[in-house]
């Protein structure tokens, strides 16, 4: 402790603060280039985006390997590791309802007497918008289909003979597999994961004074050695990961919204459409950064959540209300059912199922869980554990529940009612064209011209929202934790992501890249694992 | 003429506000009226403080020297914003009209090309405070 920071009062009532030495920003350079000024961490900031360029120059130039390379790594660790990152998200589900039931539960974030920063709907609207928006876009009709008539999760039957005719007899078991096969990799699960890291910044941060940086949670681990070298390494692959998801997901966006604007609209699919269209996206995730967390991140997380919910709405009362309610009530309750069945690690025969997405999966929510994790822990001060936790776990997964329901549960019934005439089938089961999937449930309902438009604009805003969002988070990561850095340097990031993005979609290696992001999910389960003792550690000491 | 100071203060860059908190200390005591000094701040830990109650008590320590050093009556006013790179001329605005100050000293950079991207909060703030604002270049 330095004089200037000697004899820290308590935070908001009692909590246990960490002694250490290390002054938050005493690494930092700071200064200005001509009129610009900047404050970032030396050595996170110029590390990671030079790692940056470097990957993206391998990526472009030497395309051939990095696609074979990174193309046959994925596969390679869903396969190899799939029993370790399902039983590493069992571990953090059961440590997350431990939590819950537990003593611990009682801690308040940010101290004992603190409040929350903001309400309930301001709250869940950006947790949400940032956590997992854009995959119910892209999967909720899809995955429900596809395990319903493909996968066999469990060894379930498909109810499609292969001459495509409907057997009676699987229907039923088929359809509630289907959505509950779904909402496991939607439910408890990656939600656990986003918890374990957001709780571990957020009590590392304001009940123990440290920086908000993903290298924080380990002080209880690793020491003072955190401030060195090997915090550098945890931020610099929190910043990798974070900016290549954004950017190779902002890619496949582009594509997406692409898809649908040449569906609805006539407009030509071809990648002009998508650089203009990431422009968009970043010139709007821009102004949003520039308007700040509360007068852009959430004001467009909130707009989102309406838009979303004007969707769900409108195709649960338009869609088959009366089954697709059955349908919710009937995928949760074989979800609930079958949940140890589809948590096993081990001696499973599914392995499609459970390789090419359950693993894939939990390597994917995993590799995210920085970016997340940091953004719920920003805005969460003020909850207290048991709050946070069930509202980071339980709410969102009943969400995603009812989400999947109402869209991949009228997807099944056209599906299984018109087989021939079903745009689903045709994209999902004949061809497999997942961008199209939730355009072709949309055409099966009236006003499909407005509706898929919404969708598409859903599509766009969800991606505004994560790159937004995942812009501060890689800011104040490069910026050694501080909030306050000079606005330009988000401006930075934000242009970056877009511009990798570009750079990736004009030359290739977007999937590489993707899937390299994806490997980045096993170290980074040995971290999360590691936050699970930190966070037991930090709660142990904490006042109640 | 007027009945109250305030004077925004970066506390990580005392050492650049030295004129305008000079110029506010001689107006205070040209028209026997207190100055409070404002600062932004997150809840998260920073360079400052680990906390907000630790960064509220250094501004009130902050303006408690001031007052000794010069003669005047003082007080501290500490906001907390959820992001103050970006919400710092709304919430000193917002703060001036909650504690009724009607004279902002604030000390400015001199003007330079990025101004016509991101004005400059002295700019800002006199553009849009109901209160009168003389801005010191620094």
């Amino acid at each position: 402790m330095t004089d200037e920071t000697a004899g820290i009062p308590e935070p908001e009532g009692p909590a246990d603060l960490i002694e250490t030495d290390y002054e938050i920003g005493q690494d930092n350079l700071e200064g200005s280039v001509g009129p610009l000024g900047f404050d970032i961490h030396n050595p996170v900031f110029m590390v990671s985006a030079l790692t940056i360029v470097v990957f993206v120059f391998y990526a472009l130039v030497f395309q051939e390997q990095a696609t074979a390379a990174f193309g046959a790594l994925r596969p390679w660790l869903t396969s190899t590791f799939n029993w370790f990152f399902l039983g590493a998200a069992n571990i953090f589900v059961l440590f997350c309802l431990v939590l819950i039931v537990s003593p611990w539960g009682a801690v308040r974030l940010g101290g004992r007497d603190a409040t929350p920063d903001y309400t309930y709907a301001g709250w869940f609207a950006m947790l949400f918008a940032a956590g997992m928006g854009i995959g119910l876009m892209f999967f909720g009709v899809l995955e429900p289909v596809y395990h319903m008539a493909v996968s066999e999760p469990l060894g379930v039957p498909s109810p499609f003979a292969e001459d495509g005719s409907i057997i009676a007899a699987n229907v039923d078991a088929a359809k509630r597999m289907g959505l509950a096969a779904t909402i496991f990799h939607w439910g408890l699960h990656p939600w656990a994961i986003y918890a374990i890291v957001a709780l571990a910044l957020a009590l590392f941060s304001f009940n123990k004074g440290l920086p908000l940086t993903i290298r924080s949670a380990f002080y209880p681990i690793f020491g003072e050695k955190v401030w060195g070298w090997t915090g550098h390494v945890i931020d610099t692959l929190a910043v990798f990961a974070t900016l290549f998801g954004l950017a190779t997901s902002l890619g496949f966006g582009a594509q997406q919204a692409n898809a649908g604007l040449e569906h609805v609209f006539g407009v030509p699919n071809n990648v002009e459409v998508q650089v203009l269209l990431i422009t968009l996206i970043t010139a709007i995730a821009l102004i949003s950064v520039l308007r700040g967390l509360d007068g852009g991140v959430k004001v467009l997380s909130e707009i989102n959540m309406g838009l979303a919910a004007l969707l769900l709405l409108f195709v649960l009362l338009v869609g088959p209300t009366l089954t697709i309610l059955s349908d919710f009530g009937a995928g949760l309750v074989t979800y609930v059912a079958d949940l140890a069945a589809f948590s096993n690690p081990i001696g499973r025969e599914d392995t499609s199922y459970m390789n090419g997405w359950t693993a894939f999966y939990w390597a994917w929510w995993i590799s995210w869980s920085p970016f997340v994790g940091m953004f719920i822990a920003r805005v969460s001060r003020g909850r207290t554990v048991r709050e946070f936790v069930i509202c980071v776990l339980i709410i969102p997964s009943l969400v995603c529940v009812l989400w999947m329901a109402v869209f991949g549960g009228t997807a099944i019934d056209q599906v299984l009612t018109d087989p021939a005439g079903s745009a689903v089938k045709a994209n999902v089961i004949d061809s497999y064209s997942p961008e199209m999937s939730l355009f072709a449930m949309l055409e099966g309902l009236p006003m499909s011209g407005l509706t898929s438009t919404l969708g598409i604009v859903l599509v766009i805003v969800f991606f505004v929202t994560s790159s937004d969002s995942g812009s501060l988070v890689i800011d104040t990561i490069t910026a050694g934790g501080k909030v306050d850095a000079p606005v330009p340097q988000r401006v930075f990031w934000c242009t970056f992501e877009g511009a990798v993005a570009i750079v990736l979609l004009l030359g290739g290696g977007l999937a590489a890249l993707q899937a390299m992001v994806i490997s980045t999910g096993l170290p980074f389960t040995i971290v999360l694992l590691m936050m699970c003792v930190a966070i037991a550690k930090g709660l142990a000491s904490e006042p109640r | 003429m007027f009945t109250q100071i305030m004077v925004p203060v970066d506390l990580g860059h005392v050492d650049r506000l030295g004129k305008a908190l000079k110029c506010a200390a001689d107006l205070a005591r040209l028209y026997k009226i207190p100055v409070v000094y404002a600062a932004v701040s997150t809840a998260l830990p920073g360079k400052i403080a680990h906390t907000p109650v630790e960064f509220s008590d250094r501004l009130a320590s902050f303006a408690a020297g001031q007052a000794d050093a010069e003669g005047i009556e003082t007080g501290a006013h500490a906001i907390f914003s959820h992001d103050p790179a970006v919400d710092l001329d709304p919430a000193l605005i917002k703060a001036a009209g909650e504690i009724g100050a009607d004279l902002i000293v604030m000390a400015s950079h001199i003007p330079n090309l990025m101004d016509y991207v991101w004005p400059s909060n002295g700019g800002t703030i006199a553009g849009h405070s109901k209160a009168s604002v003389f801005v010191v270049r620094m």
